[in-house]
C-alpha cells in the first residue's frame, strides 16, 4: 500500500512497491493527462511533479513516492489556465501535442527556479523534454511569455 | 637446561592461558521474569524511544533482506570480511528475545559486549561505543525495549568461519579494543561539543561506519573518521580528508542530519537514510545540533571555509557547462537529457531542492559507487528530502552508459582525477541491487 496527495487528493494504492508512478497514475487513478513516451526518462512525456519538482514518473517507483505530494498536467490550474497554459494556447505551441504536458510541467518548474529564464537556462533545464515536431522555437517563447504574465508584466517581456 | 625452559615456557603459557580465561570468562547472569511494562514510568519509555532512535536500534536489529522482518526482532544480515552475522532479537520475548534479560544484563551487554549467558558477543554489536553511554541512558533504551510487543522470532546461523567463529577470541579483541566506560568530559571544549562528542562517539556511534577497519575488524585507531566502505556503499570521510569543494560546516551538518539533505553538498540516501529519518530526526533539536557542532570541528570546517564562495562560484561555472547550444559530445548529451532538468543550476547559489552535482560528495570521494547507486537507485520520499524524490535510471543507462556518465561528470564537474574501471565498478553496483520492473508501453 502506497499513499500519496494526488492534485490535492489523498490517493492509496494496492500495487507493489516497485510499479512505475506513471501507470498508478494513468491506470489505477485514471489520469490520463501524463504520457507514457519512452519508459526510461530520457524523453520527459511524463513529468509530474513530486512536491513540487519535475520528476519523470515512468521510471519513479510508486514506492518512492510515499507520503509525496503530486501534481500533474490536470492538477497545475483547476481550469487550465496557468500561466504556461495561457501562453501555451496563445502562441500554439503543440503541434501532435504529444508531449506538451510534460513539457508544460518541466516549464512551471522551470519557472519557479528561474522566474525570468534566459535562453541558456532555458535550454539546459528543457532539453530532457523532447519534442518530436521541433517546436522548440515557439516552447521557448511561451515559457517566456509565460514568465512576464507570472511577473505581471504589460509589455509580455 | 633446554627441558627447563621448555617447561618455564609451558607454565607461563599456562599461566597466561589461565590468566586470559579468568579475563574472559564472564557468568550468566541469572534469567529474570520479564518486567511488566507498568514497571517503566512512560516518561522513561519516551526517553528510550527517542535514545533507541538515536542509537538506530532499529536499524540493525530489524530485519531487511527478503521479507521485511518485525521491528527489533532481529535477524539483519551484516555482511562482514569474516562471514555473515545476524542480529539478535531484542523484543521481549523470553524464548527468542531479550525477556530474560534484567537491567543488569542489559548493561553488561551495552558496556562489554557480553551476553546475558555470558558468552562473548561480535563487536558487529557496536558496544565498543555504548559502553560510553551513561547509566540513566542505558537504562532508558533498557525501559524502551522491555515494553515493545514480544515477538518470537529465531534468527539465522551466522556465517562466521573458523577461527574467527571463536567466541573467546572476541575477549582478546576487547583487551585491545574495547576502551570501557564514560567518555572524559574535555575541559577545554564547550557544553554543546562535550554534547556532541557523547552522542556521536557513544549513542550514535557515527564512526562505526565512518572509520576504516582493521584486519581484526576494529576501527583503525590512526585513521579516526577516514571514510570506509560500508553495504555496497561509501560512508564518506567526515575528517579533513573528506573532499568535497565546499566544507561541511556546523550549518549543513545541522540540516543533512536533520532533514536529510545539506544544499552544498547533497541528500542522505542509502545506509546514511535511516540514520537521519528513522533515527537523528526523532532526537531533540538541541542534540542534532551538538553533533553537528562536534563533526565541524573534526573536519576543521571553520579554517577553511573563507574558500567557499570561490567553490561556489566555481561549481555555478560547471553547472552550466555544456547545457547551452548544439552539442556534439554524446557524453555531454546523455547528461543534458537525462540529468540536467532537475540538475543545472544558473547561480549564484545552488537552488535549493536542485542538487548540484558539482558540489555533491558522491563525485569528488575516490570511488564511483555512490553516484552509481543513487543514479540506478533513485532516491525515494522516504530518503534524503522528504518532500521531494529522483527516479531510478536502472534500465535507463547500460553499464557503459554509467561509465561514460561518470567519467563526463568526474572531468567536467570536479578538478579531481579520473575515476578508473568505471563500467566494472558500475556493474558491481547494479549486481547488488534488485532489478525493477521496466516501465514498458501497454
Amino acid at each position: 500500500m502506497t499513499t500519496f496527495r494526488l492534485n490535492g487528493r489523498e490517493v492509496t494504492v494496492d500495487v507493489p512497491g516497485d510499479t512505475p508512478l506513471l501507470w498508478v497514475i494513468r491506470d489505477e487513478v485514471g489520469l490520463t493527462g501524463t504520457k507514457f513516451g519512452c519508459g526510461i526518462g530520457m524523453c520527459g512525456a511524463c513529468t509530474i511533479h513530486i512536491g513540487g519538482r519535475a520528476t519523470r514518473s515512468c521510471v519513479t517507483p510508486v514506492s518512492a513516492a510515499e507520503g509525496a505530494d503530486i501534481t500533474t498536467i490536470e492538477g497545475i490550474d483547476p481550469e487550465g489556465n496557468h500561466p504556461v497554459q495561457q501562453a501555451w494556447r496563445e502562441i500554439q505551441v503543440p503541434q501532435c501535442g504529444y508531449c506538451q504536458s510534460g513539457q508544460i510541467m518541466q516549464a512551471v518548474s522551470l519557472l519557479k527556479d528561474y522566474p525570468s529564464p534566459t535562453d541558456e537556462e532555458i535550454d539546459a533545464v528543457m532539453a530532457g523534454s523532447l519534442c518530436r515536431c521541433m517546436t522548440y522555437v515557439r516552447i521557448r517563447e511561451a515559457i517566456k511569455k509565460a514568465a512576464a504574465t507570472a511577473r505581471g508584466d504589460a509589455s509580455n517581456g | 637446561m633446554i627441558k627447563r625452559i621448555a617447561a618455564a615456557i609451558v607454565g607461563i603459557g599456562v599461566a597466561g592461558g589461565v590468566g586470559f580465561l579468568a579475563y574472559a570468562w564472564y557468568p550468566a547472569i541469572a534469567p529474570v521474569a520479564p518486567p511488566p511494562p507498568s514497571s517503566f514510568s512512560a516518561a522513561q519509555v519516551e526517553r528510550g524511544r527517542v535514545l533507541a532512535a538515536g542509537g538506530y536500534c532499529a536499524e540493525c536489529h530489524t530485519r531487511t533482506d527478503g521479507k521485511r522482518g518485525v521491528e527489533l526482532a532481529g535477524d539483519y544480515k551484516m555482511d562482514t570480511p569474516f562471514g555473515a552475522i545476524f542480529s539478535s532479537n531484542i523484543t521481549p520475548d523470553p524464548e527468542t528475545g531479550i525477556g530474560h534479560w534484567s537491567e543488569a544484563a542489559f548493561k553488561r551487554a551495552m558496556r562489554k559486549g557480553i551476553s546475558r549467558d555470558g558468552t562473548q558477543l561480535f563487536p558487529a554489536f557496536p558496544f565498543d561505543h555504548f559502553t560510553h553511554m551513561t547509566d540513566q541512558d542505558i537504562d532508558d533504551v533498557y525501559a524502551f525495549l522491555m515494553t515493545r510487543e514480544p515477538v518470537h522470532s529465531v534468527k539465522r546461523d551466522n556465517t562466521v568461519g573458523f577461527p574467527f567463529n571463536i567466541r573467546l577470541e572476541q575477549a582478546g579483541w576487547k583487551l585491545l579494543f574495547l576502551h570501557e566506560g564514560p567518555l572524559k568530559n574535555d575541559p577545554a571544549q564547550d557544553a554543546e561539543w562535550n554534547r556532541g562528542a557523547y552522542l556521536a562517539e557513544g549513542l550514535s556511534h557515527c564512526s562505526a561506519c565512518h572509520t576504516p577497519r582493521n584486519l581484526m575488524g576494529a576501527e583503525k585507531a590512526s585513521a579516526p573518521y577516514d571514510g570506509a566502505p560500508v553495504d555496497n556503499w561509501i560512508a564518506p570521510p567526515l575528517n579533513e580528508h573528506n573532499p568535497t569543494p565546499v566544507v561541511w560546516t556546523e550549518d549543513e551538518y545541522f540540516k543533512y542530519l536533520r532533514f536529510g539533505s545539506a544544499p552544498l553538498h547533497g541528500s542522505a540516501a542509502g545506509p546514511m537514510s535511516p540514520v537521519v529519518h528513522g533515527g537523528l530526526s526523532e532526537m531533540p533539536e538541541s542534540d542534532v545540533h551538538a553533533i553537528a557542532h562536534y563533526l565541524a570541528q573534526i573536519d576543521h570546517s571553520a579554517t577553511r571555509v573563507s574558500q567557499d564562495p570561490k567553490a561556489i562560484a566555481w561549481a555555478m561555472q560547471a553547472s552550466m557547462k555544456d547545457l547551452v547550444g548544439p552539442q556534439v559530445n554524446p557524453n555531454a548529451k546523455l547528461y543534458a537529457g537525462a540529468c540536467a532538468a532537475c540538475h543545472a543550476n544558473a547561480g549564484p547559489q545552488p537552488v535549493e531542492g536542485r542538487p548540484d552535482l558539482a558540489l555533491n560528495n558522491a563525485l569528488w570521494l575516490d570511488e564511483p559507487t555512490n553516484l552509481f547507486q543513487v543514479i540506478l537507485r533513485g532516491i525515494g520520499t522516504t530518503e534524503g528530502i522528504s518532500t521531494v524524490s529522483m527516479p531510478s535510471f536502472y534500465h535507463s543507462f547500460s553499464d557503459a552508459d554509467l561509465a561514460r556518465l561518470a567519467a563526463y561528470l568526474r572531468a567536467t564537474r570536479t578538478t579531481l582525477p579520473p575515476w578508473t574501471d568505471l563500467e566494472k565498478k558500475a556493474g558491481e553496483v547494479r549486481k547488488t541491487l534488485p532489478v525493477p520492473p521496466v516501465a514498458s508501453s501497454h
